[in-house]
Formats: structure tokens, C-alpha cells, sequence
């Protein structure tokens, strides 16, 4: 693989969109997409979080698992890398800016188990990304990932008042909003190829 | 509630998919082909019930505290399993499904069952909702595949149905297609099924 990282960052936001071309974390995506505030912090925290764990895993991976050859373990590793810097996270937020701790603190646990994450770290390991791309990966993923929640909830906040056939409120209109905006997004994938 | 009620409430009263939103990031990424939606299905299955028969075994020794993260390893132990089994049987499939396997770890539909059910009931009975929810997990993924492998690609598990004179729908095979189907799919059930009323 020899797409520059730069490259890389601008293709996971825009021309494979984490979760509109590859579905993932599409659950917290539906239920936390009522209101701008609470997508904003979701997205931001998964943003973050997205990028640190793409270099753990990737520095696991390389110097923790092929040395020891243990590589079919990768999934539990992966999901214990995660989890352990989610909670580590969580304690260090709150033992030092309780503010964001109550802003954010709520959406913590969600990550975990939010697929893009665990999603991210495998699709760095099967393309066989470089440390520099799969940091680059993973924060475009990440933003790209914040951009699709904020645009739902957005659309959201404004079906508010609208009227919408009863079997289709709530998580079957999200999806069509959703399946428009990959349409839209499919307008991008003209600049850039990677899978 | 007996075994028969438990599996159909499991895999239609309250599927996991068109009634509680749960699981659907692959619900919707390998439904272009329908081998791939069967094959990830049974992986499905096989995890879910395993993993539920797991849980409710342990369910009086796990602390409350931890007890997440003991599900969720209990569950990529029995994901690893079926990764390693796809890998050395059907390697192709497997490559086409990609990380998609992996993801069955972080699937909501498995950690959902964990909590509502497993965690409270007996193991048989946890082990039959579970198969009942990878039934009703796997009956959409075959629905929303069939549609989107007959328009897309004019074929059926790979065979040829639709002749030569089919112009297939680039649309279908693209990622749009399958958020519109599924909505689709939910609206409708929530019409007729439910008999949600305007």
C-alpha cells in the first residue's frame, strides 16, 4: 500500500465513509442522533478515541501478536485494547475536567462496543495499512463518522414537525435520510479509491 | 413461557433487527450477495446461541461490575471459532466477508440478548432464544440479499435467473440500496405485523 497518509485521512472521511459505505456503528448512530449536543459529543468522543486506539492496536498488532504468533487472538485482544483505554479514559475525564465528564462521561461506555472502532482497527490489519496510515485512518474515519451523526441529527431536529406515515417514524425515516446522504456521498468517489 | 414461546418471541415478536434496531452495521454490509448474508447468518447463530448458553451458565457467578466485559470476551471466543472455521473451509467467502466476521463481536444483537436474556434465564432456555434471534437475524439478511442480488447482479446464490436481457442496477449493489431496503422492510412490518395505526 502506498496511498499517502494524507490521502488516506481525506478517503476515510469523504469517499468511504466509515458508516456510509461500510455500515459501521450504525446503532448508536440511530439512537443518539435525536439531539445536535448529545451527536456532537458522541462523535467527538469516538473521534478521539478512533484515533489512539488505531495506533495501540496497530502497535499490538505489529510488535505483540506476529512476534508471538498469535495472531488469530487479535479479536480479543483488539476488544480488550479498546475497552481498557475506554475506561481508562473514562477515569481520566473524570478526575480531571468533571465538567466534560458530564457532558461526555454518558457516551463513554456506548464506545466500546460502537463496531467502527473495533471495525477500524480490523480494516487497518487486512489492508495492511503503515503505523503513519492507520493513524491517518482512523481520525478521518472518526471525523467522517462525527459528520454522518451531525448531519442525521440535524435532518432530525427539523422532522420534528412534520408529518411521517406512523410505521415509518423514528428508526425507518433515519435510514432513508441516511440512505440520501450515501447517495450524496457516492458523488465523491470519483476523487479517490482505497479498499 | 415455553421453549416454543421463547423462540418465536426471539425471532419475530421481538426480532432483533426490524423490532429493536440491534445488529443492523452487517445486516446491511454483506447483503449483496446471498451466500454471504446465509454464511454470516450461520455464524451468527452459532455464536449467538453458544455464547447465550455461555452466559446463562456462568449468570450467578459473574459480578454485576465486570460482567460486560465477561460477555463480550465470551463472545470473541466463540467469533475466533467461526473465523478460523471459515479461514481453513471457504476461504474465499471468508476474504469477501472480511472484517464483517470480526465485527459479529460488537454486533448489538449479541450483547442485547446477553443482557435482556441470558443473564436472567436458564441456559437451554437462553440457548433457544438465542437461536431464535440469529433465525430472525438471518431471515432480513436473506430477504434484503435476495432483493438486492436479484436486481443488482440478476442472480440468486449465484445462479443466473434473470437472462441476458436484465440490465442490472448498479444502484442495488452500492451501499444507498440497502439503507432504503431495510427501510423499507421496517416500514412494512410495522404496518401489517404491528398494525401500527396512523
Amino acid at each position: 500500500m502506498d496511498i499517502s497518509a494524507f490521502v488516506l485521512f481525506w478517503a476515510a472521511i469523504f469517499t468511504s465513509n466509515i458508516l456510509l459505505t461500510n455500515f459501521l456503528g450504525m446503532c448508536s448512530y440511530l439512537s443518539v442522533s435525536r439531539e445536535i449536543e448529545s451527536a456532537m459529543g458522541l462523535g467527538l468522543a469516538v473521534t478521539f478515541v478512533l484515533t489512539v486506539t488505531s495506533a495501540l492496536n496497530w502497535v499490538v498488532y505489529h510488535y505483540l501478536l506476529v512476534p508471538f504468533g498469535i495472531v488469530y487472538l487479535q479479536y480479543i485482544i483488539f476488544i480488550v485494547v479498546i475497552a481498557a483505554f475506554v475506561q481508562f479514559l473514562e477515569l481520566l475525564i473524570e478526575r480531571y475536567t468533571p465538567a466534560l465528564y458530564y457532558s461526555l462521561g454518558i457516551f463513554l461506555p456506548l464506545i466500546t462496543v460502537n463496531c467502527a472502532i473495533l471495525g477500524v482497527s480490523l480494516f487497518m490489519i487486512i489492508r495492511n495499512y503503515s503505523f503513519i496510515q492507520s493513524v491517518a485512518f482512523g481520525a478521518g474515519s472518526g471525523i467522517g463518522w462525527l459528520l454522518a451523526i451531525l448531519m442525521l441529527a440535524g435532518v432530525r431536529r427539523k422532522l420534528k414537525e412534520k408529518l411521517i406515515p406512523v410505521g415509518l417514524r423514528g428508526a425507518g425515516i433515519s435510514l432513508i435520510i441516511t440512505g440520501i446522504m450515501a447517495l450524496g456521498f457516492i458523488g465523491f468517489s470519483g476523487i479517490v479509491q482505497v479498499q | 413461557m415455553t421453549k416454543k414461546d421463547i423462540f418465536v418471541n426471539a425471532a419475530f415478536k421481538e426480532n432483533s433487527v426490524w423490532r429493536q434496531i440491534l445488529g443492523i452495521c452487517s445486516a446491511l454490509a454483506v447483503t449483496n450477495l446471498m451466500l454471504n448474508s446465509l454464511i454470516l447468518g450461520l455464524g451468527v447463530i452459532f455464536t449467538l446461541a453458544l455464547a447465550n448458553f455461555t452466559i446463562s451458565l456462568i449468570r450467578n457467578w459473574t459480578p454485576r461490575s465486570i460482567r460486560m466485559m465477561v460477555q463480550t470476551l465470551i463472545i470473541a471466543s466463540y467469533v475466533i471459532i467461526v473465523d478460523i472455521f471459515l479461514k481453513a473451509n471457504i476461504p474465499e467467502i471468508s476474504k469477501q466477508l472480511g472484517p464483517y466476521v470480526g465485527l459479529i463481536i460488537t454486533n448489538c444483537i449479541l450483547m442485547g440478548r446477553a443482557e435482556a436474556f441470558a443473564s436472567q434465564n436458564k441456559p437451554l432456555d437462553s440457548m433457544i432464544d438465542g437461536i431464535g434471534a440469529g433465525l430472525g437475524y438471518t431471515l432480513v439478511l436473506l430477504v434484503i440479499s435476495f432483493i438486492r442480488e436479484l436486481f443488482g447482479f440478476g442472480s440468486i446464490f449465484g445462479f443466473k435467473v434473470l437472462g441476458d436481457w436484465w440490465i442490472s442496477w448498479n444502484i442495488m449493489v452500492m451501499a444507498p440500496s440497502a439503507f432504503f431496503l431495510l427501510a423499507m422492510l421496517i416500514w412494512a412490518i410495522n404496518t401489517y405485523y404491528y398494525k401500527a395505526k396512523a
